[in-house]
């Protein structure tokens, strides 16, 4: 561990550190505005349009994009393929962030955050999808913690609280993929109750499913990109296994993607149909869908299959990062660009510049506790007293 | 449970209620339940 | 927009289990319950008709809610020409929706029967009361503002300027007026008898009443009678009511029936995923455990065989070591024999030979 990155003393003025200390310094200013003037002091909603990028994007898509953790896991765990072994802990620290974000960007989101725990604690609204969301979010947040404790702990060096807490494994697993499944369904589920606000051809009786189906591909594009990305940057934190499986990893996750996707088209495809929506395809709106349906659906799943043929991983990260961009895509035309499509432009929604600083300051916040934990914990490499090979981990 | 309902929003909310409770009850009962299942499988080994 | 219930139940079959399973209509969760409303709720008429675009329904609202002052006094007549929406402290707005014609809307909260906020609210702070009224409680509301995702008629504002305590505000039909046993305020107010107020049945009896004895007046529709599952609030009208700026494509499914389909699902994931997970996972594991069975049987297997083969070889060899000593001591005893008959041994060399 300790010759595995604390001892560089690495420069302060790195472009890296000064990016994301303007990035940081803006955020610090936009979080005062928002919290002493109000929602209104920093974004461009008003009362035609209660929803805009920071649940578009930072909601929608930071939890659809952080569903590698529970695939991972249930692939590696459920589903018993061992080869996945060394992305479950990265996916799984992402996933625990990617919501810990997501939480975060509640409290500014929301006018009173402190209320954040009431639909738990104080007055269930139980017929809400929204009190679905909550509550789901709030215990698989608790879940990935615990997930993500053994890194901690075996950090810290407190070996027997890791070995009862990897004994959970599987159950932790379990709940992970059955909350998940809710949330994900749900967040979809969230625009159901408006169908004369969303465009019809985005509007349909299978959002829920469409939202939980395109969290799957959406899990596994996340984690073959953000293992591009660390192999990348922080390639000298990590051990031969996860060197080694890698490539297998990425692999694996782009053919089962490529095929969730076609089968996310097919669905779509019968979406269109049960509604008798084919005429819509020819409008303008029509177009807009068919770019995101195909442009960032079925292009990507071409893709990732090309790549799997070829065993060619260039292929694979594209792909993946072409999903990504697909998924926000999607989230934000649902949430924002094609809601309240029947309003009249100049009542229509844009971002403002603030809205944007604030989500791309908790984007970087993400990055930089990353980057911190994986350079410290045992994440993207074994804990040389806790390989996967010893007698505890073959367990489970 | 003979509560009446004017609403069906009030009727959501009450069986709701009442299945997200149960939902937690799932949730803890069919652990214990698999484990009580297969805490003996390896003593008879199959 | 009619989403048709057999979409809702297709999408709750897939989620909760895949195309393998007919999801039978039961799933929903209020399939054959019929629910009528509160009885004798109280209900406001407006006949768009005889409105005259006074504004006297705004400036009661204000005074009796104790909203500030706007910008523009009540008097001005002119702001009727913009196109204007309730507001943070607006609860109720008149509209000129036609450029020739003197054609005046009011609209606030139409006090649904079956409320889109509420059914949206995961705290519970927006309720449809037994007087007709839905009524806002700002002591649990967080400011998630669903609710005005979900209203279906654009009600609920927002108090965006306020960092500490923002509100969700709306018209609450006067609810503490009613109680009182009092009448709304602009209903109260108005010179034009254009809002009258009444139990929603009475309402409704009066305004078909009216749509029949003046065809020529009305356009044969109450607004509201259906809209969304039915509105306190109705509406009266003698253009079409797209025309006066009001939705005819919301249909008549309330909110609640929208989401019920997605919320009875939930229940069943819970109830069903474990089980298929945990059986993927004996089956994986067992598949894990019969591979790494046949592999130490392959084995030992092995390690037998050599075992054994092993042995055989040992054997024949000690056989053959056997065999070979044993013919070199006859041999050696032979030739000693042989020697000895040979020559007479002296005893010094033999001694040195021991
Ligand atoms: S009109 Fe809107 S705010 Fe009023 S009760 Fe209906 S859904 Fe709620
Ligand atoms: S903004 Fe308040 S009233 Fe509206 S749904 Fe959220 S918690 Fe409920
Ligand atoms: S009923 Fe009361 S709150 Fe609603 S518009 Fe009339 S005066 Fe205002």
């Amino acid at each position: 561990m300790t010759d595995n990155g604390t001892h560089t003393d690495r420069k302060w003025w790195t472009p890296f550190n000064v990016i994301v200390g303007i990035i940081l310094a803006a955020g610090a200013i936009l979080t005062v505005m928002r919290f002493t003037q109000g929602i209104g002091a920093v974004t461009n909603l008003d009362n035609n349009n209660a929803w805009g990028l920071w649940i578009g994007f930072d909601l929608l898509c930071g939890v659809a994009l952080a569903a590698g953790g529970y695939v991972t896991s249930a692939a590696c765990y459920i589903f018993g393929l061992k080869r996945f072994h060394s992305a479950v802990r990265p996916a799984i620290l992402t996933a625990f962030l990617g919501y810990a974000l997501v939480v975060l960007a509640l409290h500014y989101d929301v006018g009173r955050p402190w209320r954040l725990p009431y639909p738990i604690f104080v007055s269930q609204g139980t017929s809400s999808l929204l009190f679905e969301v909550g509550l789901c979010v709030f215990l698989y947040l608790t879940v990935l913690f615990i997930e993500f404790t053994p890194a901690a702990f075996e950090w810290l060096g407190l070996k027997k609280i890791r070995a009862l807490v990897v004994k959970l494994t599987l159950i932790l697993t379990i709940f992970g993929v059955v909350l998940s499944t809710l949330h994900q369904s749900s967040l979809g589920a969230l625009f159901m109750i408006a169908p004369s606000k969303l465009h019809p051809l985005w509007y349909s009786g299978y959002l829920p499913v469409y939202f939980f189906i395109s969290s799957m591909f959406a899990g596994m594009s996340m984690v073959i990109f953000e293992s591009t990305l660390a192999h990348r940057y922080l390639s000298r934190h990590m051990d031969d296994t996860h060197h080694r499986e890698a490539p297998g990893v990425a692999l694996g996750f782009a053919k089962a993607a490529a095929f969730v996707m076609a089968g996310y088209l097919g669905i779509k495809l019968i979406g269109i149909a049960i509604d008798d929506h084919w005429r819509l395809l020819t409008t303008g709106w029509g177009m807009w869908y068919l770019v995101e349906v195909i442009g960032f659906v079925a292009f990507p799943a071409l893709l990732f299959a090309m790549g799997v043929r070829e065993r060619n991983l260039i292929f694979v990260r594209w792909a993946a990062a072409w999903t990504v961009l697909g998924i926000v895509l999607n989230r934000l035309n649902i949430s924002v660009i094609a809601f309240n499509y029947h309003l009249p432009s100049h009542e229509r929604y844009v971002p403002s510049l603030m809205e944007i600083g604030t989500s791309v300051f908790i984007v970087t916040l993400g990055i930089v506790i990353y980057r911190f934990i994986t350079t410290r914990m045992p994440v993207l490499h074994e804990h040389p007293d806790y390989s996967a090979h010893s007698p505890e981990q073959k367990s489970i | 449970m003979n509560t009446l309902f004017f609403t069906l929003q009030d009727f959501m909310v009450h069986t709701k209620g009442i299945t997200y409770l149960i939902m937690g009850g799932i949730l803890v009962a069919l652990p214990l339940f698999w484990w009580f299942l297969t805490d003996r499988d390896d003593e008879n080994s199959f | 927009m009619g989403i048709s219930r057999r979409k809702f139940i297709g999408g709750l079959g897939a989620l909760a289990l895949g195309p393998a399973m007919g999801i039978p209509g039961t799933a929903r969760g209020a399939s054959n319950k019929e629910f009528a409303g509160w009885p004798d709720s109280q209900s406001v008429l407006h006949d768009i008709t005889k409105c005259i675009g006074c504004r006297k329904c705004e400036s009661a609202c204000h005074r009796v809610n104790h909203l500030p002052d706007p910008e523009t006094s009540f008097e001005d007549l002119t702001v009727l020409d913009q196109k204007r929406r309730t507001d943070a402290d607006i609860f109720t707005v008149v509209n000129r929706v036609d450029n020739i014609l003197p054609v005046f809307v009011k609209t606030q909260c139409n006090h649904c029967l079956e409320p889109a906020c509420a059914s949206a609210c995961f705290v519970k702070a927006l309720e449809k009361t037994p007087e007709g009224a839905v009524v806002y409680n700002e002591k649990l509301c967080v400011g998630c503002r669903y609710c005005m995702v979900a209203c279906p008629f654009n009600i609920p504002a927002y108090e965006y300027h306020k960092a500490l305590a923002p509100r969700v505000t709306k018209c609450t039909m006067c609810h503490p007026r009613i109680l009182e046993g009092k009448r709304p305020g602009c209903v109260e107010e108005c010179p034009a008898g254009a809002l009258i107020s009444g139990t929603r049945d009475e309402l409704l009896a009066y305004a078909w009443d009216r749509i029949r004895t003046y065809p020529e007046r009305y356009v044969s529709h109450v607004y509201g009678e259906h809209e969304m599952g039915g509105t306190s609030w109705l509406y009266l009208s003698g253009l079409p009511f797209g025309q006066v700026g009001m939705r005819e494509d919301l249909g008549t499914k309330s909110a609640p029936e929208l989401t019920s389909g997605p919320l009875s699902a939930v229940p069943i994931v819970v109830g069903l995923w474990p089980v298929l997970l945990t059986g993927v996972y004996a089956i994986s594991k067992r598949k894990e455990k019969i591979a790494e069975q046949e592999k130490q049987a392959a084995v030992a297997d092995a390690v037998d065989q050599s075992k054994k083969q092993a042995q055989a070889r040992m054997e024949t060899l000690r056989k053959k070591w056997e065999q070979e000593k044993q013919s070199a001591i006859n041999f050696e005893v032979k030739k000693a024999l042989e020697d000895a008959a040979a020559k007479d041994p002296e005893p010094g060399q033999s001694k040195e030979d021991e």
